[in-house]
């Protein structure tokens, strides 16, 4: 069986925090992530972007609309999710406008945050030699 | 600081006064394609770029391509920058390697700064379906026009802090989500290209209407309209509604001497003073739209256009083409269905037909447009030329409960106190 775990916090939250406490939290997602490597767990996981730089898609008779903004309905459930290569947001909304759920529900489409742009740092507030 | 220095100091902020007036649009969207899309980096290398010629023209004097000159330092300036950014490292290379050279060379420096598909890439980036409408149309005052945060605010009446964050927002977003820079592909154009007109008509409508009170010291931002329409239709010359969209608000702006009396007070179409129109804007307007026509095509815009130089060029108001102007009207409903364009016929339709036909064609309206003041207007306008004043002092009274603003209130008051004046012998 595959399962997948989604991370719910309030980005205002992550915000608040100081350099030292982000630290401590990127070192506990490390060693986490290490567990799950060593256990042969992991088949996949990114950070994402925050929700600022989401659009949602969705088609209603035969019309596309985009939407500034995340997927914000609370009666529609995450019901899958495709991660994809895209050279620019528009080829990632063509496939997301190709998505058959997508007269159905929504599609939000949000970048994954890369690895090398992630400011890293120590509990001490350094940055990271290996970031 | 002697004499010639204040001079020389002058000569700088005026010529560099000028190039940020007509060549801004231009670096900057330029300078955020090297930047590749980042809108932040790119003002900064500007800005930096604006400070520099403050220090070293009044000095070594102004570049024979003040522009120019602008665009390479800021280039520089962008490129020293991403040297340390991981993202841009080979964008900033190629620059780098483009620029070496020293301060002499830049002087009389002749680069690319940016042609039309650069001022195209800009413009479509900041009207990117991605982004909300109000979004497009701050970043599009913000970055092609030139307006800061500030100046942003004041014309919409919101909070500088928050226009700012929507700002920042936006140009976040272009950059992190990887809204490319970049100018549609033909086949998309179709779908891409109304949002682009639809956000320049909302600078000017905000400018034109300003449907939210006074507002004095705020940008005039039916003038900014204008002036987006002009510079998109300049970069789309062979786009009808490129040039649609500049005729219909040429049409529209040259009536704005006359749109409001002494008072303040709205003055209707037929009842405006056409000595006071401007001339010159009809004009050009016209040309606009018979190039446009040439086409064949006739898109919203241009049909808008056609329907507002209809009465543009009536020579007053009884020699208004009624006929012509519903079938005009026939045309736009056809491609573009809405409600408010079928208020627009129905009035129209009372003005060819009669005050009869344009009840009859307002009858169904009104559930989409219950809460539109013009609607209740109108009806108050046909049942009065019916005869039937209790009905229409109802409409207009409801009227009057819907009016915006200021001006609307008091065009619907007037229309009232003629009522009055009409079925009781001058009594009101």
């Amino acid at each position: 069986m595959q399962y997948l775990l989604m991370i719910y916090t309030a980005e205002s939250v992550d915000d608040s925090l100081s350099a030292p406490e982000m630290g401590r939290l990127m070192e506990n997602y490390d060693r986490f992530h290490g567990e799950l490597e060593g256990a042969g767990a992991l088949a996949g996981g990114a950070r994402l972007r925050p929700v600022d730089t989401a659009t949602s898609v969705r088609r209603r008779d035969g019309e596309f609309t985009l939407t500034d903004g995340p997927f914000a309905e609370t009666k529609e459930q995450l019901g899958g999710y495709y991660l994809i290569e895209a050279a620019s947001l528009d080829e990632a909304i063509e496939w997301a406008k190709k998505i058959p759920s997508v007269d159905l529900g929504t599609i939000e489409v949000r970048p994954i945050w890369p690895m090398e742009d992630d400011q890293l740092v120590t509990t001490d507030g350094s940055e990271r030699a290996d970031a | 600081m002697t004499e010639s220095d204040a001079t020389g100091m002058d000569a700088a902020s005026a010529t560099l006064a000028a190039v940020a007036r007509e060549d801004r649009a231009r670096l900057l969207a330029g300078l955020i394609r090297r930047a590749g899309g980042d809108f932040e980096r790119a003002e900064d290398a500007l800005s930096d770029a604006f400070t520099a010629a403050l220090t070293r023209w009044p000095e070594h004097g102004i570049p024979r391509e003040p522009a120019a000159w602008l665009a390479t330092v800021a280039a520089r300036r962008l490129a020293e920058g991403a040297r340390r950014d991981v993202r841009a490292r080979d964008a900033a290379d190629e620059v780098a390697r483009d620029e070496e050279g020293d301060d002499d060379v830049v002087r009389d420096a002749r680069i690319d700064f940016g042609g039309d598909d650069d001022g195209l890439r800009l413009v479509f980036t900041c009207c990117h379906p991605a982004l909300a409408p109000e979004t497009r149309v701050a970043l599009t005052l913000n970055a092609v026009s030139g307006l800061d945060a500030a100046a942003i605010a004041r014309a919409f009446v919101v909070d500088e802090r928050a226009m700012a964050q929507r700002l920042t927002r936006a140009k976040r977003k272009i950059r992190d989500a990887g809204i490319p820079f970049r100018v549609p592909s033909f086949e998309e154009l179709g779908e891409r290209l109304p949002d682009v007109l639809k956000t320049i008509e909302l600078v000017f409508n905000e400018g034109h209407t300003a449907a939210r009170g006074e507002r004095l010291d705020a940008p005039d931002l039916a003038d900014e309209g204008v002036r987006l329409a002009r510079a998109l239709s300049g970069l789309l010359p062979d786009e009808p509604e490129a040039l649609g969209l500049l005729a219909l608000l040429l049409f529209t702006d040259a009536r704005r001497r006359a749109r409001l009396d002494e008072e303040g007070e709205l003055v209707r179409l037929p009842d405006q003073d056409r000595s006071l129109w401007d001339a010159g804007k009809i004009r050009e307007a016209s040309g606009l739209l018979e190039a446009a026509a040439a086409s064949g095509l006739a898109g919203p815009f241009v049909l808008r256009a056609a329907l507002s130089g209809e009465h543009s060029t009536a020579l007053d108001a009884s020699a208004t083409r009624w006929p012509r102007i519903v079938a005009l009207y026939d045309a736009l409903l056809a491609i573009e269905p809405s409600q408010v364009v079928a208020l627009n016929r129905a009035v129209a339709v009372g003005e060819a037909s009669g005050a009869e036909a344009m009840l009859e064609a307002l009858d169904g309206l009104e559930e989409a447009l219950g809460s539109v003041h013009y609607l209740h207007v109108a009806r108050g306008d046909a049942l009065a030329r019916l005869g039937r004043p209790a009905e229409a002092r109802a409409a207009l009274e409801r009227a009057l409960g819907l009016a915006r603003n200021e001006a609307e209130r008091q065009h619907v008051a007037g229309r009232l106190a003629a009522l009055g004046d009409g079925t009781t012998g001058g009594g009101g």
